[in-house]
């Protein structure tokens, strides 16, 4: 336990490496996909043969500019291209193309959200390029295997300033970061791919009789999931606290510098890696295969209007402009088509509050099933708008409304079609809606006797009644009216 | 005679064309003399027969079949062999790629055999263009054919010393810091290092990157002129190649230029030059006087060539040269690991690293780890900007004077080697005395310009004289004009060494 005499701080920074969603890699034209036998998508090129030439995307250029631009970034006017050399199986070339004093992004800022509405502002170090590596498989007793599907495929590197300070506000940030680059479109983000991964640095700031105390900061490398990099976080704060207790004078980041750790995915927790014999030296150097890149002013306007809403604002204007909860108003602004679906619907004359619980309703329900976004199910602004008109309209009640819902889904087509075939239209009709209560009331003695003795049985028996008169009415007649005719015909008082 | 070797290749390829030879015999020719004389030169890595013989039948029936053939139609070219081909190996005289086959051709080569070109052979070279003499081949050296106990200059030796003998109607052959044009010096041909930029890259096995141009190796300069219009121009493969139109080097190629202006750099006639090879470039100078150009004096202050009380010899260009090409070279040549291809060693490893060291102890000869070693360490942190940034630094400065010196010339004059070739083994004890081999002919490469070298005349003793053109970027038109207006006016043109006369 973390004594509350030492005021403890955590200082943290995380290092994001986002796989961009482009066609091809960076630098060659095989594909850029996962999941493939080993081997498969790769050329002379990505696997570093003799006398091949980088011939750079630009596509992915523009994937990180938009990703820069919507990190608030100063985006580079001249960026070039530089290696960095190390020697590793999975790396052909034994260099890694990247971006050293010259970043694509640099000094930009992302909220990470706290508590409701509250934000903190982390602030982006730099945002460059890379190719990534491939991968060592060890499925083999005797050797290592090398796959290079991966290796050339576009990487961006996000870096943070160390400005986090708590395991929430670090969630929070790759959270954030996390929809951005989904909202953007320029990464999956997949974390079980592995296209999107995680490299916090930590350290302790302990003030501790009138001196602050520093503890070593610790990077631990390629955390694939949320859930590691939250294990990781806690399990660092409370370790490095504890080992400053045993030893105050020696822990110390002073005395230490810094260590690299590993993650150690089945006791959740970090583990002790050997310290290199000396510190690496990766020779960079420009690359001289490759030209630099000049980013314009008008390239760098095309990217900033390509950007549109970002998902907090989005969020604001939700609760603000549509009066929604904070909640509603998340789970809105997941991805950045469900919203655009939203506001098309009330575009298109929809009240939005009805839209949206529509879409949080079953929209969510089938999207929770299918096992993705809400916008991906299907339906279209036009259907949702007249769907929602239906309901503001009373022609159709929220019960039918549900059932059309799923067929438009389904089957496409129009819900006030849809709801006339099915004959899921409200009726309002008193002689039909009688009709109804008269055969539920002459099937239900028992339930027509606990009303009419009050008591504690009497609400539960009257709604079991409204159920049954709006399932004969195959949930159409007009609830309001079911209400008011029960009542009159078993002899209770009309208002409650 | 059944030995074309009288023929330049734009004779051959017009007697190709006209069909007085076949295709199918200009091959068999060189074949011939390949069998004949290969053996005293050791020009060739590979050669190609069964391809060449088979291409050459597939030209003679395009020919016989009324189609058009190609600019370059039938004539058979020797490859240096860093130049990637796919078919036969490709093995930059090194044991590290002893048996490399790559999957795909370098550009330069697919254009030559798009224009009809049929590839004899991949020829000898420094490992990994590494050298002076092709005495740093991994295989063996390569003879001089205007004297055997010599030898023929580097890195491109195999080239030249191919189309000096006649062993091929002409030759590609790269340049990195004079690689094509003091080995053409060497062997009485002409040779020429493009611009930075003109030809691409693709599929030559990089050693600096940012120095590297593939160029060719010809008998003449208007055999230059035809294969530099058939390998140049932009291709998408190569970013650093420029998409810039191409001429037809030949058109005006007999047109001498009017009111020429030469440029002679007073820094490259000291004491470090040969008496007789600097006589040989005033006469050069007289000629082109004689044809009505003005001799101007100039100055390329940073690549001056200092020679202090002791006789040692020192340069700004070649300390800067060797950090720059060493430092790229040193991560170009990282990827020979034995991990994807390659040799491998057959020793056992302990690990990972073990297999990189073992390997790569084997694979490189002593040059290359040299200049690995020395590029590593250029780049290292705490050394990067006393050596790689200042390197970077004084190439700005060279490539200034060049510009500056353009404001008063059309084109340079100067001596391509500070002596004629020397004897195998004269200067592999000392690897400084050889890397001053390049002393006029980097500082080209460092400021990314055009360089021609030409046959200036034949030694006391009978050893070519080479001189060097060099002209501000894409000015190839004129240094090939200004070349055959000195092979005309002087008679020195299609030097031959009395092996190819017997
Ligand atoms: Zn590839």
């Amino acid at each position: 336990m973390i004594d509350a005499a030492d005021n403890v701080t955590p200082v943290i920074g995380l290092e994001i490496h986002v796989e961009l969603a482009t066609a091809t890699k960076m630098f060659c034209r095989c594909r850029n996909h996962f999941g493939d036998p080993p081997n498969t998508n790769v050329c002379p090129v990505c696997i570093g043969m003799p006398g091949v030439l980088p011939v750079m995307n630009a596509k992915a250029v523009e994937l990180a500019l938009k990703v820069g631009t919507a990190l608030n970034c100063t985006v580079a006017e001249f960026t070039k291209w530089d290696r960095k050399g190390y020697y590793y199986p999975d790396l052909p070339k034994n260099y890694q193309i990247s971006q050293y004093d010259l970043p694509l992004s640099l000094n930009g800022w992302l909220e990470a959200p706290l508590a409701e509405g509250a934000v903190k502002k982390i602030r982006i170090r730099r945002a460059h390029l890379e190719e990534d590596a491939g991968k060592n498989v060890h499925d083999h007793p005797a050797h290592t295997g090398v796959d290079l599907n991966r290796a050339g495929v576009p990487l961006l590197e996000i870096v943070t300033e160390p400005d986090m300070n708590a395991v929430e506000e670090v969630m929070s940030l790759a959270r954030a970061m996390h929809r951005l680059v989904r909202w953007l479109g320029a990464s999956e983000a997949n974390m079980q791919m592995g296209q999107m991964r995680f490299e916090p640095n930590i350290n302790l700031h302990i003030a501790h009789g009138g001196a602050i105390h520093k503890t070593p900061i610790v990077e631990v490398k390629n955390l694939n999931s949320f859930r590691a990099l939250e294990r990781t976080v806690e399990y660092e704060i409370h370790r490095q606290y504890e080992a400053w207790q045993a030893d105050p004078d020696g822990f110390r980041l002073e005395k230490m510098g810094k260590q690299n750790r590993g993650y150690d995915d089945a006791r959740e927790q970090t583990v002790f890696q050997r310290e290199k014999e000396e510190a690496h030296d990766y020779r960079y150097f420009p690359d001289p295969d490759l030209v630099g890149v000049v980013v314009d002013r008008p390239w760098r306007e095309r990217i900033r209007a390509g950007i549109g809403e970002l998902p907090l604002a989005r969020r604001g204007r939700y609760m603000d402009g549509y009066k929604l909860t904070f909640k509603e108003a998340d789970a809105l602004t997941q991805d950045a088509a469900t919203g655009d679906l939203l506001d098309s619907a009330v575009a298109a004359g929809a009240d939005a509050k009805r839209c949206v619980n529509l879409l949080l309703g079953r929209g969510a329900a089938i999207a929770n099933e299918r096992g993705c976004s809400i916008a991906q199910i299907g339906i279209t602004p036009a259907a949702l708008a007249e769907l929602a008109g239906m309901l503001s309209g009373g022609t159709i009640n929220a019960t039918a409304a549900a059932k059309v819902f799923d067929t438009v889904v389904l089957e496409s087509g129009s819900p006030m079609v849809i709801a006339r075939e099915q004959g899921l239209l409200a009726v309002r009709d008193g002689g039909a809606i009688e009709a109804w209560v008269d055969t539920a009331i002459a099937a239900n003695p028992q339930a027509v006797a606990d009303v009419q003795a009050g008591g504690k049985q009497q609400k539960k028996a009257f709604g079991f009644l409204m159920g049954q008169v709006m399932q004969l009415s195959r949930g159409t007649a007009e609830p309001g009216e079911v209400q008011r005719l029960l009542r009159s015909k078993l002899g209770i008082p009309v208002t409650d | 005679m059944n030995d074309l070797s009288n023929l330049s290749a734009l004779e051959l390829r017009d007697a190709i064309a006209g069909g007085t030879v076949s295709a199918v015999r200009a091959v068999d020719a060189y074949l011939e003399a390949i069998a004949r004389r290969e053996p005293a030169v050791g020009a060739y890595n590979e050669v190609l027969a069964e391809r060449a013989m088979e291409q050459a039948a597939a030209i003679d029936r395009k020919r016989q079949s009324g189609r058009p053939i190609g600019p370059l139609g039938g004539l058979p070219l020797a490859i240096k062999d860093n130049l990637c081909t796919s078919y036969g190996r490709t093995t930059c005289a090194s044991k590290m790629l002893a048996n490399f086959q790559a999957p795909y051709t370098a550009t330069a080569v697919a254009r030559l055999e798009a224009a009809g070109a049929i590839v004899l052979g991949k020829t000898n070279m420094d490992e990994f263009a590494m050298g002076s003499s092709t005495e740093n081949s991994g295989f063996r050296p390569t003879a001089n054919p205007w004297d055997a106990s010599r030898v023929p200059g580097g890195s491109s030796g195999g080239s030249a010393a191919a189309v000096s003998a006649r062993l091929c109607a002409a030759a590609l052959g790269s340049d990195t810091g004079g690689s094509i044009r003091q080995p053409a010096a060497f062997c009485g041909v002409v040779g020429m290092k493009p611009t930075y930029g003109r030809v691409s890259r693709f599929g030559l096995v990089a050693y600096g990157s940012s120095l590297d141009q593939i160029g060719p190796v010809t008998q003449n300069v208007a055999d230059c002129a035809l294969l530099l219009g058939a390998i140049a121009g932009g291709d998408p493969a190569d970013s650093t190649c420029l998409d810039r139109p191409v001429g037809d080097y030949l058109i005006e190629l007999e047109k001498p230029i009017e009111h020429l202006r030469v440029g002679l750099p007073r820094e490259f006639f000291s004491q470090a030059l040969d008496a007789e090879i600097a006589s040989s470039i005033r006469l050069a100078a007289e000629v082109y006087q004689s044809l009505g150009a003005t001799i101007v004096d100039v100055s390329l202050p940073h690549s001056r060539i200092d020679v202090d009380g002791e006789g040692k010899v020192s340069s700004y260009a070649v300390a800067c040269y060797y950090i720059v090409a060493m430092a790229e070279a040193s991560s170009n040549l990282a990827r020979y690991d034995g991990v994807h291809y390659g040799h491998r060693t057959a020793r056992d490893v302990e690990d990972i690293v073990d297999l990189y060291c073992k390997t790569r102890e084997e694979g490189f000869g002593s040059e290359v780890k040299r200049r690995i070693l020395l590029g590593t360490y250029a780049l290292s942190s705490g050394y990067y900007d006393a050596y790689y940034l200042k390197a970077l630094r004084v190439r700005r400065l060279i490539k200034n004077d060049f510009d500056a010196a353009f404001g008063h010339c059309d084109l340079l004059l100067c001596p391509v080697a500070p002596t004629t070739a020397f004897r195998l083994g004269e200067k592999t004890a000392d690897p400084l005395t050889m890397y001053l081999e390049d002393i006029y002919t980097i500082s080209v490469n460092l400021a990314g310009l055009p360089g021609l070298s030409l046959p200036a005349g034949l030694s006391k003793t009978g050893l070519p004289i080479g001189m060097q053109l060099i002209g501000p970027v894409f000015s190839e038109d004129r240094l090939l004009r200004a070349g055959r207006m000195y092979e005309k006016a002087s008679g020195v043109s299609g030097l031959r060494p009395e092996m190819t006369k017997k």
